[in-house]
């Protein structure tokens, strides 16, 4: 899927010899007038509902707005107070510590799951269907059972966890120190079986000759794998990575389901800042200085992405 | 998918071994599952729990005595059904007419030449890397200015296409042989025509694949919906429950008999088409 290098496709057959040249044009007319046609309805509803709002979004930047007055400009200076406001700088560290747990604990459970499922195994498309249903439910609506599962009083995990000694009074989700691991379990729950099934693609590919020539010479499981399958799994890996990146630093369902950004802040993300200080306060204009900035962060990692899809070095 | 490793149980050992280590795999097999299966166990007897028992400590997961009421309660107590409804036209809705954009965009750029297709193509790329949330207090702001917040048509006309749909089936029409539609075309055919006869029925495939995505995602969206309507009445299952979790604690019952109502359509259509589901994944990397 080599996106960035797509070439027009070359005229195919040689042009009827007979057809005058004058005709052609009068084709190739036709035919990018009917291109636009066939865009026309789609290049509308992007261009008023994705490109201006983008650009409103960079003008609504540089002021201050609320719905009730116009847009007055500012210049710079909610870019400043990004700077120095410590509910930004939380809401920064809370992001990449939900990224930076949930991306290698998400992919690297994935991996071992993809190259169990990879063997020959009893009850293995029920094991295969049940790790991947999360990824196609609401998890607006999955996060409410969590919410209950994990609930001081009723909640069935807790219940069972507070058995083998791990105890939180307040509950997980209003404990500071325990909710955001908490929104780090559901979210890995939620998307795990999605990146498993990109590594079972990848598995799949590797073919299966190098792993019987490698059993014949003697190397056992853990060698084949650290020899074999992860060196061949390096793109993938590397794609799969990105994505779960980019993912988590959008997160935002579970966590307004879950704790609306609380306890004391503490599960506060970046989007769940936006929605916070965009529609509940209607600071629309600091609001859309936030996005930007979460436009930068996952700009660069898709333009890490298009370079990993430039240069795809292993073949085999 | 084939097994390609080597078969698991040791080489060379007794039957017992093997017996053992076969059912070592089925115990660590069902642990996984099991919990990857909790909530939603949870959630299908937890609303089949008279109200009494939710509440009752130390908690169990499986319920003791069954009933239906909660099921029978949820469409007075929520305006359950409306809010299903919602959901349907919404997420169809949505579906149905970016099946229609989606496809004859991708049409025009995977088949047609023309002057500037490079540079459409390229815009398309640059709003699949562009995370939507950066464009929501503008167009919250602009529905608010036609008027639109609180109806359908907000909630459909902005996601009427999709830059992600665009390019899935552009790559698709790519893979087409180009032949197809010459003898139709110096046969003097419409675009319009090639595009309905010939070019579209053999993407069905990829249009079911595509259409399972806009509708999957749709479905379960939160935030766009909680955004553009206030209105409890006008919300889609997941934001109405949200919000009704929020302002109603205590109805265990019914919320998880509705979570379950709201989960079904979706877990039928990926029971059904798990296959295609997980191979449009496996290829593209991207959630619809």
């Amino acid at each position: 899927m080599s996106t960035a290098t797509q070439v027009p496709a070359p005229p195919t057959a040689p042009p009827p010899p007979r057809r005058p040249v004058r005709g052609r044009g009068r084709l190739a007319r036709r035919q990018a007038l009917a291109a636009w046609g066939f865009m026309l309805p789609s290049l509308v509803i992007l261009a008023v509902f994705v490109v201006y709002p983008m650009t409103q979004a960079l003008y609504l930047s540089f002021t201050e707005y609320n719905v009730l007055q116009p847009a007055r400009w500012i210049g710079l200076d909610n870019y400043q107070r990004l700077v120095s406001d410590p509910a930004f700088h939380n809401a920064l560290v809370n992001t990449f510590y939900y990224a930076a747990v949930t991306t290698p604990l998400s992919v690297g459970l994935a991996l071992g799951l993809a190259v169990l499922l990879n063997r020959r195994l009893p009850l293995r498309g029920f094991l295969r269907t049940s790790v991947f249903l999360p990824v196609v439910l609401s998890l607006a609506i999955v996060a409410i059972a969590w919410n209950f599962l994990l609930d001081p009083n009723i909640g069935l995990l807790s219940y069972w966890l507070s058995k083998v000694g791990i105890v939180s009074e307040q509950g997980w989700l209003r404990d500071p120190s325990l909710a955001m691991p908490a929104v780090i379990l559901v979210g890995i729950w939620k998307n795990v079986g999605f990146y498993m099934v990109m590594y079972l693609a990848g598995l799949q590919s590797i073919p299966r000759e190098l792993h019987e020539a490698a059993s014949i010479d003697g190397a056992g499981p853990w060698r084949r794998f650290r020899r074999i399958t992860w060196p061949l799994l390096a793109n993938q890996t590397m794609l799969i990575t990105i994505l779960a990146a980019i993912a988590t630093l959008q997160a935002f369902d579970h966590i307004y389901v879950m704790t609306r950004g609380g306890p004391f802040f503490r599960t506060e993300t970046v989007v769940m800042m936006i929605y916070r200080v965009g529609f509940t306060e209607f600071g629309f204009g600091y609001a859309s200085a936030m996005s930007w900035v979460l436009v930068l962060l996952i700009f660069g990692l898709s333009m890490a992405q298009v370079g990993y899809f430039r240069k795809r070095t292993v073949t085999y | 998918m084939a097994a390609t490793a080597a078969p698991a149980p040791p080489v060379g050992r007794g039957p017992g071994v093997v017996r053992a280590w076969r059912a070592l795999t089925v115990v660590c097999v069902l642990a996984i599952a099991g919990v990857m299966l909790l909530p939603l166990v949870w959630m299908v007897a937890t609303s089949f729990k008279p109200e009494a028992d939710i509440v009752k400590f130390p908690p169990s997961l499986l319920p003791e005595r069954l009933t239906f009421e909660h099921y029978l309660d949820v469409w007075d107590r929520i305006p359950f059904a409306r809010l299903y409804l919602n959901t349907i036209v919404f997420a169809g809705g949505v579906t149905l007419i970016s099946l229609l954009l989606d496809s004859m965009t991708a049409y025009a750029l995977a088949r047609l030449e023309f002057p500037g297709r490079n540079l459409v193509f390229v815009a398309i790329l640059v709003m699949l890397m562009l995370p939507f949330q950066v464009t929501l207090i503008p167009l919250y702001d602009l529905l608010v200015s036609l008027g639109w917040t609180n109806t359908m048509q907000g909630l459909i006309v902005p996601r009427a296409t999709n830059a992600f749909g665009i390019f899935f089936l552009r790559q698709f029409l790519l893979s087409l042989p180009r032949d197809l539609e010459e003898a139709a075309r110096i046969d003097g055919a419409s675009e319009f025509r090639i595009y309905r006869r010939i070019i579209m029925p053999l993407a069905a495939p990829a249009l079911l694949t595509l259409g399972l995505f806009h509708f999957m995602y749709n479905w379960n969206d939160l935030l766009w919906p909680l955004i553009i309507n206030q209105d409890q009445a006008r919300q889609t299952l997941p934001a109405g429950l949200a919000l009704f979790m929020g302002q109603h604690v205590v109805e265990f019952g019914i919320l998880m008999a509705a979570s379950v109502l709201a989960l079904i359509p979706v877990v039928l259509f990926f029971l059904v088409i798990q296959r295609r589901f997980v191979e449009g994944i496996a290829t593209t990397g991207i959630r619809g």
